[in-house]
């Protein structure tokens, strides 16, 4: 990478970030609400591209660990504590629950990790819908409070949602550091060719289940924004369909690239609002262009654009080698 | 001379067929054990035998006189055994340095200090070190999967370095690679079994490559063990001149 | 002891329709690597259909008739050339997750063009209870169960006895092979997709009037026909048989003897523990790992 192109980059990032605080300052409630959303669903398909993207192995479980961590903080958060133990206990459970999951991963791969993890997501539902006593079942919990942040009640949209941007803020940049390490090396050694990972000494064992571990940490790290964010929660948004839709995120916006689940999460969450004059149809015409896209790019949007970048390189490249030999031919 | 790895009445059956049937054999520190035999030998089969890839049916596999027999690959490795295998495998999308950074990160420190530590672990200079070695300097930074089909192969034996094995296992280093390159891998791995003092086991159909290269040749038919000596000993052996013509 | 049979009949008869859908799916994943998770929405389409072509007016068998048709060339034929074809090069994963879009898709539009509610679909075996054995026991249950057995025997028959059904099979084990051998692989592989578009549209045609028609339905059914299929054997017909009518018997079971909060989930735990401890289900071959 050339030192102009990372200026770029940075530029680019410092606009972005800059956009995301300032722009919705004068959002109304409902326009807050839906851009929390997309922080919430961003952190949940962080962890599922880490499982998914990074590492290789098919989870249909992650809206199910939304569900874990959603309801750990409605829970406890409805019972008067703060919100950051809940936090602590969903990313403990999950990131043990998860790492339980992953022990199949070490058996069996693609389709059959792919119904594994359906049916745990399934007889998560079946808890949540069932254990009145926990969850109250088909009644829900309500009046899940907002938290306290430094001092700051998040009561209002706005603060809220910049509790969920910064809360995305750290995420992101764990995710980023991880990625770099040596275990995001690893993960994309799993992912690529596990054989010859385990003769390098990875062991992938203990990395697949990292990788499981830490994605459905993430989902419930989602899942305890989610609770304060609609105060109000019962087993129906945490059903199977959940875990497609955050799958969906995933290889739309590209899996196995850094900023994918944040595309694939916009263009989930929003999309359906820019579509709203179709009415009904949005969700018929998501499907549509989402079968459009796979066709085109199976590795999602920023697939696209890598290709694209990749074939511009290539070509300034032979273009640079063939101006050199030119000059070779022409010098006397 | 102390043996780095013995191994004892290695046998291995798929199904009905035995793909090897009672191979021991010791390498001593140092020395480079040459690998031949007709396709279909069972060479490959030992290799995944003692290196943990397949569990042997039968026998015992002892590294330093410490038995490794049922360990998994990526445990053997870090004990110090390494390999490369017959077809290429390289990570293609990452690039030669960090390709070489992977083969070397899993032996420093523990899963905490790599998560926690530089990104590099602290691989960098050893890698840029083994670059130069194999004279891919300028390539470091570019994605393994650019490169030619000779350079992938030197990558290839390059990551087996990385760890500081005190045994490599090479299976058919030299298949396909043109003869320039050729000459540079032999040099290149004669180089380091001087400077490290790493015992080699390579696996070739090259015999000129093998002949020249290795201080003893062992030589597998049908699963057996059929002859074992020094280069000039196997090419005179009546037994390995039949084993090659006879088929 | 008598509740028993009840519930062995009945769970035999949905059973029987769970084993076709999952034959259906099996042999998609067989012949060309296609893990349809839009397959429960394959059995839910195919009885709107038939209720569109009777609200035109038409008479009931005419209305199987067209619907049958009309799946075979959206569900067998369209599926396979707008979907499968062109997404099959990418692999397992884009495609399987391109037939989570086709299923959300499917549910969706036939909410918008239908209905959202659950409208009643006709039975083609009359209501009523026979006596056998001095016990009543429900035509509808006998009638489903002896429809779906003539088929599965059929389609056995087709498999095992005709030329076509080994040259089918041959495309299933090794394509490359039964290319070589002079198999038309591709007629083959379009042939089970209309195969598998037929069977959808019978379990439709079998299982909506026990459960309505609702856009929703083929969730449930589609879980189901993975379950039978996956405890079966992935790779195997008959696995998927034995497979659908233990899932069926298992589900009525627990329906019965189990608190109907949880029923849902024996089928799942049974899932989980046969992929575990014997993965290539319970007739299955196991699939060969490729190091």
């Amino acid at each position: 990478m050339t030192a102009a192109g990372k200026y770029w980059r940075i530029a680019l990032g410092v606009a972005v970030i800059a956009a995301l605080i300032i722009v919705p300052m004068n959002f109304n409630r409902y326009g807050l609400y839906i851009l929390s959303q997309w922080t919430v669903m961003t952190i949940a398909a962080m962890g599922l591209n880490l499982t998914l993207g990074y590492a290789g192995q098919v989870s249909l479980a992650q809206g199910a660990f939304v569900g874990i961590g959603a309801y750990a903080a409605a829970i406890m958060t409805t019972q008067g504590m703060p919100l950051i133990v809940a936090l602590g206990v969903a990313i403990v459970l999950c990131f043990a629950i998860g790492w339980i999951l992953g022990y199949p991963a070490l058996r069996v791969q693609h389709h059959y990790l792919a119904f594994v993890t359906l049916a745990f997501s399934t007889l998560a539902f079946l808890v949540f819908r069932n254990e009145d006593w926990l969850t109250k079942g088909i009644y829900g919990i309500s009046n899940i409070p907002r938290p306290n942040v430094l001092g700051f009640a998040t009561n209002r949209p706005l603060p809220f949602y910049y509790f969920c941007l910064g809360s995305l803020g750290i995420v992101s940049l764990a995710m980023w550091w991880l990625i770099r390490s040596p275990w995001g090396r690893a993960f994309v050694a799993l992912r690529e060719n596990p054989v010859r990972a385990l003769s390098l000494g990875i062991d992938t064992r203990r990395y697949t289940l990292m990788a499981f571990a830490i994605g459905s940490a993430l989902g419930g790290v989602a899942g305890t924004l989610y609770a304060p964010l609609t105060q109000y929660i019962d087993p129906v948004p945490f059903n199977l369909s959940l875990s497609l839709d955050l799958l969906m995120m995933v290889i739309v916006g590209g899996s196995g690239f850094f900023f994918g689940p944040f595309l694939g999460a916009m263009i989930a969450v929003l999309l359906p609002e820019w579509l709203r004059f179709t009415q009904g149809y949005y969700l018929m015409l998501y499907a549509v262009a989402v079968m459009l896209l796979l066709i085109y790019s199976p590795t999602g949007i920023l697939g696209i654009l890598d290709r694209y970048l990749t074939e511009r390189r290539t070509k300034a490249a032979s273009a640079l080698r063939a101006v050199a030999k030119s000059r070779l031919e022409t010098a006397p | 001379m102390t043996a780095v790895l013995e191994v004892s009445d290695i046998r291995k059956s798929f199904g009905g067929i035995k793909a090897v049937d009672g191979v021991s054999f010791d390498v001593h520190e140092g020395e480079i054990l040459g690998l031949i035999g007709p396709n279909g030998c069972g060479k490959s089969t030992l290799f995944n035998c003692i290196l943990g890839q397949l569990t042997p049916t039968d026998g015992e596999v002892k590294v330093d006189g410490k038995t490794v027999t049922g360990l998994r690959p990526s445990e053997l490795n870090r004990l110090g055994v390494s390999r490369t295998f017959q077809l290429l495998q390289v990570f293609p999308k990452l690039s030669v340095r960090e390709n070489l950074i992977l083969a070397g990160q899993e032996h420093q420190g523990n899963m905490v200090s790599r998560l926690f530590g530089p990104s590099d672990a602290g691989l960098s200079a050893a890698a840029d070190q083994m670059i130069g070695f194999f004279k891919l300097d300028h390539l470091a930074t570019e994605a393994a999967g650019g490169l030619s089909y000779g350079q992938q192969k030197l990558l290839d034996a390059a990551m087996a370095f990385m760890g500081g094995p005190r045994l490599v296992l090479l299976d058919e280093p030299a298949g396909g690679v043109n003869l320039t390159m050729l000459g540079d891998l032999k040099e290149r791995l004669a180089a380091i079994n001087r400077e490290k003092r790493a015992t080699f086991v390579v696996i070739e159909h090259n015999m000129e490559f093998v002949m020249s290269l290795c201080t003893r040749v062992m030589v597998m038919a049908e699963g057996r063990l059929l002859a074992m000596g020094t280069p000039s000993e196997v090419r005179a052996n009546p037994a390995v001149i039949e084993a090659y013509l006879g088929h | 002891m008598s509740n028993l049979l009840d519930l062995l009949v009945a769970g035999l008869a949905t059973g029987a329709i769970y084993a076709l859908v999952a034959v259906g799916f099996t042999l998609l994943w067989q012949t060309s690597q296609t893990i349809n998770f839009a397959q429960g929405e394959f059995v839910m389409l195919p009885a709107f259909l038939m209720l569109a072509v009777m609200h035109a007016g038409a008479p009931f068998w005419l209305a199987i008739i067209l619907g049958i048709l009309l799946s075979l060339l959206l569900l067998g034929l369209g599926f396979k050339l707008l979907l499968v074809d062109p997404m099959l090069r990418h692999g397992v994963l884009p495609l399987a997750i391109a037939t989570m879009a086709l299923a959300i898709g499917m549910k969706e539009a036939v909410k918008q063009f239908f209905s959202a509610e659950a409208s009643p679909f006709p039975s083609i075996v009359p209501a009523g209870d026979v006596w056998i054995l001095g016990r009543v026991v429900s035509l509808q249950s006998l009638g489903v169960l002896a429809l779906a057995i003539a088929v599965v025997i059929g389609l056995t028959a087709l498999l095992n006895r005709t030329s076509i059904g080994h040259q089918m099979q041959a495309t299933a084990q090794n394509p490359t092979v039964a290319r070589i051998i002079g198999v038309p692989v591709e007629r083959m592989i379009l042939l089970t997709f209309l195969i598998n578009a037929f069977l959808v549209a019978l379990a439709s045609l079998l299982i909506t009037p026990i459960y309505l028609a609702k856009f929703s339905s083929g969730e449930v059914l589609g879980q189901a026909a993975f379950i039978a299929a996956i405890v079966g054997g992935f790779n195997q017909v008959r696995g998927a048989i034995a497979g659908g009518l233990l899932i069926g018997v298992v589900d009525n079971l627990a329906a019965a003897y189990v608190s109907t909060q949880y029923r849902a989930a024996v089928p799942l735990i049974l899932l989980i523990v046969i992929i575990l401890f014997r993965p290539q289900g319970l007739l299955g071959r196991p699939e060969e790992r490729t190091v």
